[in-house]
């Protein structure tokens, strides 16, 4: 799925402003993506499918400039090859990942999973379906948190 | 209705003051404890204060520069017991020293926000706070 469509609109402010979605279901992330283009608010989000393809991104083409960016993850829990509490354990013992700011937005309520990401140190703990009606309120979070929060640099 | 507590940890007075009236004013909750450095914040925690008192879901908001203990010391101490360590804090400082704000992201805060940022009657803290509560799960919210 391109995210080129979240680029045309050249949404308001938040320069250097990124999101890196971390999603095996196109749906949700559809979803999602859909949510903070009509909201425009989000610069950019790129979508990756797992946790491996998250790696990779962050350590491969976006590693000369991670500094740069106001960047925010957004981690599904269950994913295939690698899910978001091994992504999180693997982005908080490498020195130039482990400040990421990390929200986990996942379907599971349960409280061993919200214990093991904030113990991996996640900004925030999203249940989807509390999320608001197409993830409306997940979108004012994060803009209210890129308002607010001063970023690790 | 789900029902979040706040411990507000700061020093200065007027400051305490008015961060408490405003979140009140928000109606975001009313349970709202406040220590005057973190010695005072690990006794509340502890549940050893002599009359302050909290209970999860809490989220702690704290200052950097505090007596006695410092926000840094006080987040040290927290990490390091397990009772405390998946416990969300958000710090509110009015320094802009970047070595301050990796070391606080280094200890597993949820956000650095800048006093100076916050706008007045710290309406953007307040927007933060409301929608952090009403999308986000915490530890011992059920």
């Amino acid at each position: 799925m391109s995210p080129d469509h979240v680029f045309e609109k050249r949404p308001k402010a938040m320069a250097d402003a990124e999101i890196l979605l971390v999603e095996d279901d196109d749906f949700e992330a559809k979803t999602v993506i859909r949510a903070f283009s009509e909201a425009r608010i989000a610069n950019r989000i790129t979508r990756v499918e797992d946790g491996v393809e998250a790696l990779e991104t962050l350590l491969g083409d976006w590693a000369a400039n991670l500094g740069e960016h106001k960047l925010i993850l957004l981690i599904d829990l269950n994913m295939p090859r690698m899910n978001g509490i091994e992504l999180l354990r693997e982005i908080r013992s490498d020195p130039k990942l482990r400040r990421l700011v990390c929200f986990v937005l996942t379907t599971s309520s349960s409280e061993q999973d919200i214990a093991d990401a904030y113990d991996l140190n996640v900004a925030g703990y999203v249940v989807k379906s509390q999320a608001g009606e197409d993830f409306r309120q997940l979108v004012q979070l994060i803009d209210d948190y890129w308002t607010t929060v001063r970023m690790p640099e | 209705m789900r029902d979040v507590q706040f411990l507000l940890v700061e020093d200065d007075d007027l400051q305490g003051r008015n961060v408490i009236r405003a979140i009140q004013k928000a109606r975001i909750t009313n349970r709202i404890a406040w220590a005057e450095d973190g010695m005072e914040a690990i006794e509340i925690l502890n549940g050893c204060h002599p009359w302050s008192r909290v209970s999860p879901p809490l989220i702690v908001l704290l200052d950097l520069t505090l007596p006695r203990m410092s926000g840094l010391e006080f987040l040290r101490t927290l990490r390091a017991d397990p009772r405390f360590q998946s416990l969300v804090c958000f710090v509110l400082t009015g320094s802009d020293k970047s070595e301050d704000i990796a070391a606080a992201y280094d200890l597993n805060v949820a956000g650095v926000i800048e006093k100076s940022r916050v706008g007045e009657d710290f309406r953007s803290l307040l927007r933060l706070l409301e929608s952090y509560w009403t999308v986000v799960r915490i530890p011992g919210d059920h």
